[in-house]
């Protein structure tokens, strides 16, 4: 059936993408789950009461217990608490993936005349958002209980951006998950131990010397400490360009290899 | 055509959805997909909004194909889907303004387009409100709204009316029907009898991925052609009853316990004869009526299993 009753040349037309509407939808739909966000106060709140929760536990219920050579625990501890936050913080891009494909969302999208990609890519970009401000409460926090850098302004920054391109990354392994996933409460079950385990077994929040020597060998060649021993170097000092290195290529791998996979199981749902 | 499907087949693993069907909508009418659940309905429907693609056949809107130009059917195509695919987080106004943004409306456009179909679908009390205090029917009239934001020449109305009360069902029926008078072209699919027969003009009735039959609500029932009379008499009297109504026609399912049915050839001709039995038996008569096929009865011959077994069956 080739009857065409419109001009081939407007269907051409029609068929080409221009990246301005691609990084219009992508923004709309940005836009879209941050407005969801701010409909969900106790999320809003959960997501930042717990990070804040978690510097305060830490600082002073572990704080006494825990020393660390040459600082105070809690600029040892920062790092640890930032990455923790984001780490388990991604586990919403996948739980919002999986429920707008149980309600039937991602249907829509598809049959209007928007960039495919803006549903992931407006998901996770709304996530970076969020986390941004997830990390600038737990910063100011810090400070406010005693945490201090001991580099400069810019190392500092520079800490917190790796942090957030982390938090990124995850989004990716997150939505993969979610998109796999029949429902918002399996991809939460099946994002958790993950990151869990990643979390935990890492230098998150005690050395990693502590540890048993079969547990050493994970712990070290992970990308949670990965980031966290550079997030550490720039805020506390001593070798910074080899970790930062090692951090930004995990970010990039996981990237890589999540990024491809999400948007191939994308076009493959709904 | 303003829509046409040929030979489309799609099988999910061992399921055959679709298992070369084949129908078209002419520009301006309403088609009814008529069938079961898994019939493969909603299969054909997702092939003409681009969701998916087809094993093999060609689908196209407007002599579009589908395949090759998905962007340009999305244009010119709304979907309304049976799950009431609207953001139940956000308001009324936003959900539209949403779909009008990702059609790529000017701000303004969309915000008075979403104005504009509040209004229409007699959501403007409750278009700043969040759709968790929507009732069904209020959720299916913004889905609905959704799929018309960019005036598409034609709409996919997936089983529109599932699960609604009666009183939401007919709002939306005149909706549709407005739509039409407006030059819609409406592909519908329903497991509901009642709607093809009031919405569609033209029916394709779907079992197993094979279009089983098609024609208008008045042929396919007169294809079937079976005229029922039914007669409702005392508790006690209805095996008498039965009795004396065997010689007009073979007795069919009651509806009742004390009902009895039979299926005969001419309406007018057996109501005499059945009274005149009656009234010579002595029975008191509580009511007579006599039916005419519907589409059920279509359905049950077609497809060898009513119409209510498939729905319970269903979900």
């Amino acid at each position: 059936m080739t009857m065409t009753t419109v001009d081939p040349a407007q269907l051409a037309r029609e068929s080409h993408k221009h990246v301005g509407d691609v990084a219009r939808d992508a923004l709309t739909m940005t836009w879209r789950n941050l407005l969801r966000l701010t409909r969900n106060p106790e999320l809003m709140v959960f997501s930042t009461v717990q990070p804040i929760i978690f510097v305060l536990m830490f600082r002073y219920v572990f704080g006494g217990a825990i020393t660390i050579p040459d600082y105070p625990y809690v600029d040892f501890l920062m790092a640890g608490v930032w990455v923790q936050s984001v780490t388990f913080g991604a586990l919403n891009t996948g739980v919002g993936l999986a429920e707008d494909l149980q309600a039937g969302l991602i249907e829509r999208f598809r049959s209007l005349p928007m960039a495919r990609s803006a549903v992931l890519v407006g998901r996770t970009t709304a996530d970076l958002v969020r986390n941004f401000f997830v990390v600038a409460v737990m910063t100011t926090v810090g400070f406010m209980v005693g945490f201090n850098y001991h580099t400069s302004a810019l190392a500092l920054l520079g800490a917190l951006g790796i942090v957030l391109l982390f938090s990124y990354a995850l989004s990716w392994l997150s939505a993969l998950l979610g998109l796999m996933a029949p429902n918002a409460e399996t991809a939460q079950a099946a994002f958790f131990p993950i990151v869990a385990v990643l979390v935990f077994a890492s230098a998150a929040f005690v050395p990693v010397q502590t540890m048993p020597g079969w547990l050493q060998a994970f712990a070290k060649n992970q990308p949670v400490t990965a980031v966290i021993d550079a997030v550490r170097a720039l805020t506390l000092g001593g070798p910074t360009a080899g970790k930062v290195v090692s951090a930004l290529v995990w970010i990039a791998g996981i990237v890589a290899v999540f990024a491809p996979l999400s948007i191939r199981r994308y076009r493959k749902v709904a | 055509m303003a829509v046409e499907v040929e030979d489309l087949v799609k099988h999910f693993g061992d399921v055959h959805a679709l298992d070369g069907v084949s129908f078209g909508v002419e520009a301006g009418t309403v088609l009814g997909l008529l069938g079961p659940n898994g019939a493969g309905k909603t299969t054909a429907v997702r092939i003409l909004t681009s969701i998916i693609t087809p094993d093999t056949g060609t689908a196209s809107v407007l002599g579009i194909d589908v395949a090759e130009y998905p962007e340009s059917v999305r244009l010119r195509i709304g979907l309304a889907g049976q799950y009431a695919a609207v953001d139940e987080v956000l308001t009324g106004r936003e959900n539209l303004r949403l779909v009008g943004r990702l059609c790529h409306l000017p701000r303004a456009d969309a915000e008075s387009r979403a104005e504009e179909l509040l209004g229409r679908f007699g959501l403007s009390d409750a278009g700043d409100r969040s759709l968790k205090t929507y009732s069904g029917g209020m959720r299916r009239r913004l889905d609905l709204a959704a799929a018309l934001v960019h005036r598409p020449p034609v709409l996919f109305l997936d089983e529109p009316t599932t699960g609604l009360d009666p009183g939401s069902r007919l709002d939306l029926w005149a909706i549709i029907g407005e739509l039409v008078d407006e030059g819609t072209t409406v592909l519908l699919t329903t497991q509901y009898l009642e709607e093809a027969d009031r919405l569609a003009d033209q029916i394709v009735v779907i079992d197993h991925g094979l279009v089983i039959a098609e024609g208008t609500a008045t042929e396919l029932k007169g294809r079937i052609g079976s005229t029922h009379i039914e007669v409702v008499v005392a508790a006690g009297a209805a095996d008498q009853a039965r009795a004396a109504l065997s010689t007009v026609g073979p007795e069919t399912a009651p509806d009742a316990p004390n009902a009895i049915a039979i299926q005969v050839a001419d309406g007018s001709k057996a109501v005499l004869d059945a009274v005149r039995a009656l009234d010579a038996a002595a029975i008191e008569v509580e009511g007579l009526a006599v039916r005419e096929p519907t589409l059920d009865d279509v359905f049950l011959e077609l497809t060898g299993h009513a119409a209510d077994d498939i729905q319970t069956a269903g979900d």
